[in-house]
């Protein structure tokens, strides 16, 4: 009897869970596919650092990827707005696929219209926050729904400042220079800068990493606040417990290819061996 | 030295009865080379940290010519030399600039200070760190906007101290006019000393002059660098 039951439990499951790479495969609704990455191929000289990844995000989707260091996860991410030129592969968003044009000297290069509307589509927070230095932080938040966007200044201002008391920030640090502030208030800051754009998508790029342990936890309960609001964010990450908690959707990387997917659950089920020995490895 | 004072006073503060003399011509031929050098290189800057090779390389040779011969024979070349070529002189336009000392020391200092400028911006340009470049790339500011609104300002406050220095050494490079006939502090020092011989008051009084500018300048530059890099304290430790 229990082995049938096993069978009858998981069965549900299978489909959305381990999908081998490069397959092309129909999520269930793919008119609400909100960001689409097919196929994406990158290489720098001889080393293959993407070998055919695909993503599909849904409007609200939480998608995080994860993966041990050199699996190409960041590539992908850095991908998906063109900070790298992928080789091969498309990015469609809202049906719309970007156009790869051949630029000088035969690299691939983004329509520059359509890679300029994507990018105030989607924001980024990096690593290491890359807040401008030279600004305060009301000029950081402030800049780019200024000068891309075209917002006015004082809609700007008042957006940075509801954006800094929503990943709670006092307003004094508003005039304050970045390198004044800890490093978790300095990613929070950037996450308000992103926030600021107000993207359709949020671009997560280790956003922990950088960060000294204890400042870890009041960077996550601001993604988090941002994931159980709806958000459709794109994360590598390392924080498997909180992988676990916001991920609507999970792709385990491993030498450019994405050896499992599916929800959640396959950090506590994993069905791959690499994805198992990834885990364990992390919990030791 | 009352009488020098007095006779060569206003010489060597404002005018000699023909113009300009003194600390006002110096402060003139100064700022103007400062100014002028300031807005002239902050394109050249650029391109001379452009990835583009024909448009880094006149902007290299260009700083590489002018960093790499002394001011005295720029100033030469431009004042006298310039003039004994026919083309300059049969061109109406060109006749009439070289004619007139003052344009043609002008263009040798603002030629000159442009170019130690413009290596002293790139140098922070290239100084800037690479992520924010790139984030601002993310953000969607790209082509002049990204210069303007990011790269510049972030160079121009990095770049302070190497241009507070090189704003002083310009101070005291102006007093190589009097050469061209201009009547800077140093030509009314030699004026003075010529007709009373009291050399050391004569040139005591242009020193002291260039300090007190000297001076002017490091508390100016003080001010500014405590209002526009306060910025890199903390990482300065």
């Amino acid at each position: 009897m229990k082995p049938s039951v096993q069978a009858l439990s998981s069965h549900p499951n299978t489909p959305t869970r381990s999908r081998p790479a490069g397959h092309s495969h129909a999520v269930a609704d793919s008119a609400a596919v909100k960001l689409k990455v097919q196929d994406l191929y990158k290489r720098y000289g001889d080393h293959e650092v993407l070998k055919g990844v695909s993503l599909h995000a849904r409007s609200g989707d939480v998608i995080s990827m994860i993966g041990a260091s050199g699996s190409g996860k960041s590539t992908m991410l850095r991908c998906i707005n063109f900070l790298e030129q992928p080789d091969a592969g498309s990015i469609t968003l809202d049906g719309q696929t970007i156009e790869m044009r051949q630029g000088k000297g035969g690299a691939r290069a983004p329509h520059p219209a359509q890679l300029q509307n994507l990018r105030t589509r989607l924001a980024m927070v990096f690593q290491h926050f890359n807040l401008w230095s030279h600004m305060t932080v009301l000029e950081n938040i402030c800049m780019a729904p200024r000068r891309v966007l075209g917002v006015s200044a004082q809609e700007a201002e008042a957006r940075a400042r509801a954006y800094l008391d929503k990943v709670g920030l006092p307003g004094r640090v508003a005039d304050q220079y970045p390198a004044f502030l800890s490093g978790g208030q300095q990613q929070r800051v950037a996450i308000a800068r992103a926030l600021a754009m107000e993207p359709e998508i949020i671009l997560f790029d280790e956003p922990t990493s950088a960060l000294d342990p204890e400042l870890v936890g009041e960077v996550l309960k601001v993604i988090q606040t941002l994931a159980e609001e709806g958000r459709t964010m794109v994360m590598v990450t390392h924080e498997m417990g909180f992988a676990r908690q916001v991920s609507s959707q999970v792709l385990f990387l491993h030498q450019g290819r994405v050896e499992e997917q599916g929800g959640a659950e396959i950090l506590d089920q994993p069905r791959s061996e690499r994805l198992q020995q990834f885990l364990s490895n992390r919990l030791k | 030295m009352i009488e020098l004072l007095q006779q060569y006073g206003p010489a060597f503060l404002w005018s000699d009865g023909n113009g300009l003399s003194g600390l006002s011509m110096t402060l003139w031929l100064f700022i103007i080379s400062m100014v002028l050098g300031f807005f002239i290189s902050i394109p050249l800057a650029i391109a001379r940290v452009s990835e583009h090779f024909w448009v880094r390389w006149p902007v290299e040779f260009y700083t590489y010519l002018f960093r790499g011969t002394p001011l005295y024979i720029q100033l030469l070349i431009c004042y006298t030399g310039l003039y004994g070529l026919e083309v300059v002189r049969d061109s109406a336009l060109l006749d009439q600039f070289f004619r007139n000392a003052l344009n043609c020391t002008l263009l040798a200092f603002v030629l000159n200070t442009c170019a130690y400028t413009v290596e002293i911006f790139a140098g922070a340009i290239r100084n800037i760190p690479h992520g924010e470049v790139e984030a601002a790339r993310a953000y969607g500011l790209y082509g002049w906007r990204l210069n303007l609104f990011v790269v510049i300002p972030a160079a121009l406050r990095r770049s302070l101290p190497a241009y507070s220095n090189e704003a002083i050494l310009m101070l005291h490079a102006t007093s190589l006019a009097f050469t061209a006939t201009i009547a800077d502090i140093l030509k009314v020092a030699r004026d003075a000393n010529a007709a009373t011989f009291l050399t050391f008051q004569s040139f005591g009084i242009a020193a002291l002059l260039y300090m007190l500018l000297s001076f002017a300048l490091v508390g100016a530059f003080r001010l500014a660098e405590r209002r526009w890099m306060t910025f890199l304290a903390p990482t300065r430790g």
